[in-house]
């Protein structure tokens, strides 16, 4: 289990064994400085506290500056944890710099970014409703959701809608997983990771990249 | 958008020595084809009348006309299955995108003969 922080560059394509294109994205990950192990006998549980990319000191808190100091570190921007199984917090060090070497022989990796934000939307478009019909009659409500509850909303004669009704409301700009990437592509010179498909967010997002969680399921012919 | 590093990745795969040819040319693709589990190569010969993107993303496009037919094909030349792009012939245009041939058949859409120091086909 590896992970570390990045950002996304951009988008492009390369070929396979194959000849087939595959759509890739670029990310650039590391280099992440440990700036905390955090163990049971202190913290109540393992993990690893990685920095990622240098900040203006005048941009930071004292308290966060002299944290980062204790690493041997200058302030970082981007700032997350990393779970460890109890017996591993040993292995990383205080002020220890890790690239994306962390990766080799990695077959696939979890990318975890904010999404790109959408402003407030519709059903249509944020909950993929139908609609209605464009003409036969339709007034006033070619995108509306329709009703929302009744006096016996799931029998349970209340008036008022459900919990949780799917609405219309700001979309986007949240955290969002995206799984089983494969890892087509390490530039240790670079620092690059080069992932296939797509990723959350624009250009520039922060990233957290993790060893893959779940196997890929196989499909049966 | 940082495309330096996005140019760096793109190398990896870019071919090392890209065939010379014009717009205008005729040229002949010779490309890969799979059917089933066997592999053949095949050739399209027509006019290149644009090439447009960069790095990774470069495409050419090549017009024919089979019997009334106009056929256009889009080859990415980078792509491993495109294996050859040769021009066999050369001609006089002014412009760096031939759509205006679609429009055109017969006599009206032949392209003045070149003679130019890359093709040497006559």
């Amino acid at each position: 289990m590896a992970m570390l922080l990045g950002k996304k560059v951009g988008m492009t394509r390369l070929y396979d064994q194959e000849g087939r294109s595959v759509p890739v994205t670029v990310l650039q990950v590391g280099p992440c400085v440990v700036t905390q192990v955090k163990t049971v006998a202190t913290d109540g549980y393992d993990a690893v506290q990685l920095g990622y990319e240098d900040v203006k000191p005048s941009r930071q808190t004292k308290p966060l500056i002299g944290h980062f100091a204790k690493a041997g570190t200058g302030p970082k921007r981007f700032v997350r944890e990393m779970r460890l199984a109890e017996d591993l917090s040993g292995q990383f060090k205080v002020g220890e710099t890790l690239t994306v070497g962390v990766f080799e022989g990695t077959q696939r990796v979890d990318v975890i970014s904010t999404s790109k934000g959408k402003g407030f939307q519709g059903v249509m478009k944020r909950h993929h409703f139908g609609g209605f019909p464009a003409s036969h009659g339709t007034e006033r409500k070619h995108r509306a959701q329709g009703s929302i509850a009744s006096h016996a909303t799931n029998r349970g004669f209340s008036g008022r809608p459900k919990k949780g009704k799917r609405m219309a409301g700001h979309m986007g700009n949240i955290r969002v997983t995206t799984k089983n990437h494969k890892v087509m592509l390490i530039d240790q010179e670079r620092g690059l990771l080069v992932v296939s498909g797509t990723v959350p967010g624009s250009n520039g997002t922060y990233c957290v990249v993790k060893t893959a969680k779940t196997p890929v399921k196989v499909a049966t012919k | 958008m940082r495309t330096d590093l996005i140019d760096a990745v793109e190398a990896t795969c870019l071919k090392k020595q890209v065939p010379y040819f014009e717009i205008g040319d005729t040229v002949d693709v010779v490309f890969k084809i799979k059917e089933g589990d066997k592999e053949r190569t095949q050739v399209f010969t027509g006019t290149v009348i644009a090439r447009k993107g960069r790095g990774i993303n470069e495409m050419v496009t090549v017009r024919r006309v089979v019997g009334s037919e106009g056929v256009e094909r889009i080859f990415p030349i980078h792509s491993p299955n495109v294996l050859d792009i040769e021009p066999v012939r050369s001609s006089r245009v002014r412009r760096a995108k031939l759509y205006f041939l679609r429009q055109r058949s017969g006599k009206s859409a032949k392209l003045r003969k070149r003679h130019s120091e890359h093709t040497a086909g006559s």
